[in-house]
């Protein structure tokens, strides 16, 4: 059985279940072992890059050390804020063996820079080629989608690779395979707001009512995300847009994982579609 | 380039962050790509415009926005720049000059609680928890009943750990918070 090291990060244990349980159940349905970094720590995420440059590259620098001495080669990390800041600092470190050392000091451990760091696109669109394709025994009929990447999934320079930054398109490519038809919209690369859910509402509220409302106009029975921040804001926010009378609030929001999964004929509830705000369960009913 | 002063913020920013604030002409892609501008008192652009100035005033206007914080960190500012600059981390790098300065916008000491609320719980524990986090967080901004609908149909849906998630190498994380936070004046 192949092995993946696993980075899991904070939100999936808490509002990004969802993705935690998909990553999990179809990693296994395609045979891939998922071995989670021991004693991993949380990645900073847009708080220590605002507040602390240095601690923003020394936190995800344990992770990287922690990763290579435990001997994984390659790490999926499915949040796409926790990849940024993963990836972000492997390619920041290996052009900088100045900065190299001074993490070396400041978190006492070594990293020789031999940790891949794969998003969770990359990694699903290989389970596919890698035989899943061939085991999706309840292909989605052309249900029609919105392939939802957000910022992190497609800005970033040495970040997101093979990926046209303006028009990606490895999520749409892995929906096909998994016989859902993603439509053409416009807002597939705008921001939801990421981390300002809390403390400025009123604008995520605001992107996330654009970003509905556009995928509805394109007939989308769903939108597909693959960062768990952006599902919170698209999935949980819904009850606030429809408070404030910014739509009917019904688009059900799934991970790119939770859509296969469905294809592989995996149970919903095991996928976690039964842990939505807006109900996710009806995509279910739509495979055979 | 041709003969110019850089100022010391300038320079700052350039240390922080290998951007020449000096290269932007202003042609304000940046801003009107930002999904965030709306929100802001200052563009991107003139973000860039008051760096490459460099005075007490501009650095004052600076420190004192809330633009700097508003910023989601989206990169579309810094994917399309035509001078391949980095606003975003220039963004970052005020961000923190301002924190330590102690200048934060009033309007905006909201984005700053969670920002300390989020690395007071990693600090302690090695991980984000979203329950220590939002409660920190309510204390710190005294913003009390927002959301507070959502914590009880979060539980039913099994997405509230109310346990913390703590580490075994929550010792080494404290230190280098520690040793980051010597380094952050440097």
């Amino acid at each position: 059985m192949k092995t993946v090291g696993y980075y899991p990060g904070c939100s999936l244990a808490g509002s990004g279940r969802e993705l935690d349980l998909s990553v999990r159940a179809v990693s296994e349905a395609a045979g891939v072992a998922l071995r989670e970094i021991e004693d991993w720590n949380c990645c900073g995420a847009t708080s220590a890059h605002n507040l602390n440059h240095d601690l923003a590259v020394a936190l995800p620098y344990r992770v990287l050390a922690l990763a290579e001495a435990q001997g994984l080669r390659e790490v999926l990390a499915p949040c796409a804020a926790c990849f940024s800041r993963l990836k972000g600092t492997a390619v920041r470190l290996g052009r900088s063996g100045e900065l190299a050392e001074r993490m070396r000091e400041i978190v006492g451990l070594a990293y020789r820079g031999t940790v891949g760091i794969l998003n969770v696109v990359e990694y699903t669109s290989r389970l596919l080629k890698d035989g899943l394709q061939g085991k999706l025994t309840a292909p989605l009929g052309g249900m029609k989608v919105a392939a939802y990447y957000g910022c992190l999934l497609s800005r970033g320079e040495g970040i997101v690779e093979n990926e046209d930054h303006e028009n990606p398109s490895g999520m749409a490519a892995a929906i096909r395979a998994a016989g859902g038809e993603p439509v053409e919209w416009n807002f597939a690369t705008e921001c939801c707001g990421g981390g300002l859910s809390l403390p400025l509402t009123d604008a995520v509220v605001d992107l996330v009512g654009a970003i509905l409302a556009d995928a509805r106009a394109a007939g989308a029975e769903a939108i597909v995300v693959g960062c768990p921040m952006c599902h919170s804001n698209l999935d949980m926010r819904q009850r606030t847009i429809r408070a404030r009378g910014r739509g009917p609030g019904d688009m059900p929001v799934v991970y790119l994982t939770e859509l296969v999964g469905l294809a592989a004929g995996l149970p919903a509830k095991a996928l976690g579609l039964d842990r939505h705000f807006v109900d996710a369960m009806r995509l279910a009913e739509r495979t055979p | 380039m041709s003969k110019r002063r850089e100022s010391e913020l300038a320079a700052a920013v350039r240390r922080a962050t290998d951007v020449d604030v000096a290269e932007c002409y202003q042609c304000g892609k940046c801003t009107a790509g930002c999904p965030m501008a709306r929100w802001m008192d200052l563009g991107p652009n003139q973000v860039m415009r008051l760096v490459q100035v460099g005075d007490e005033a501009a650095e004052g206007r600076l420190l004192e926005s809330t633009a700097i914080w508003v910023c989601a960190g989206c990169l579309v500012c810094t994917q399309r720049c035509p001078k391949e600059l980095d606003p975003a981390a220039v963004m970052d790098a005020l961000c923190e000059r301002s924190y330590e300065a102690g200048k934060v916008s009033r309007e905006r000491k909201r984005i700053l609680a969670f920002h300390e609320a989020f690395l007071k719980v990693v600090e302690k524990t090695g991980r984000m928890s979203e329950a220590a986090l939002v409660s920190l967080y309510k204390l710190k901004s005294r913003d009390f009943f927002s959301d507070v609908a959502l914590a009880p149909a979060m539980l039913r849906r099994g997405k509230l750990r109310l346990l913390p998630q703590i580490i075994r190498g929550r010792k080494d994380v404290r230190r280098i918070f520690r040793a980051c936070r010597g380094g952050a004046t440097r």
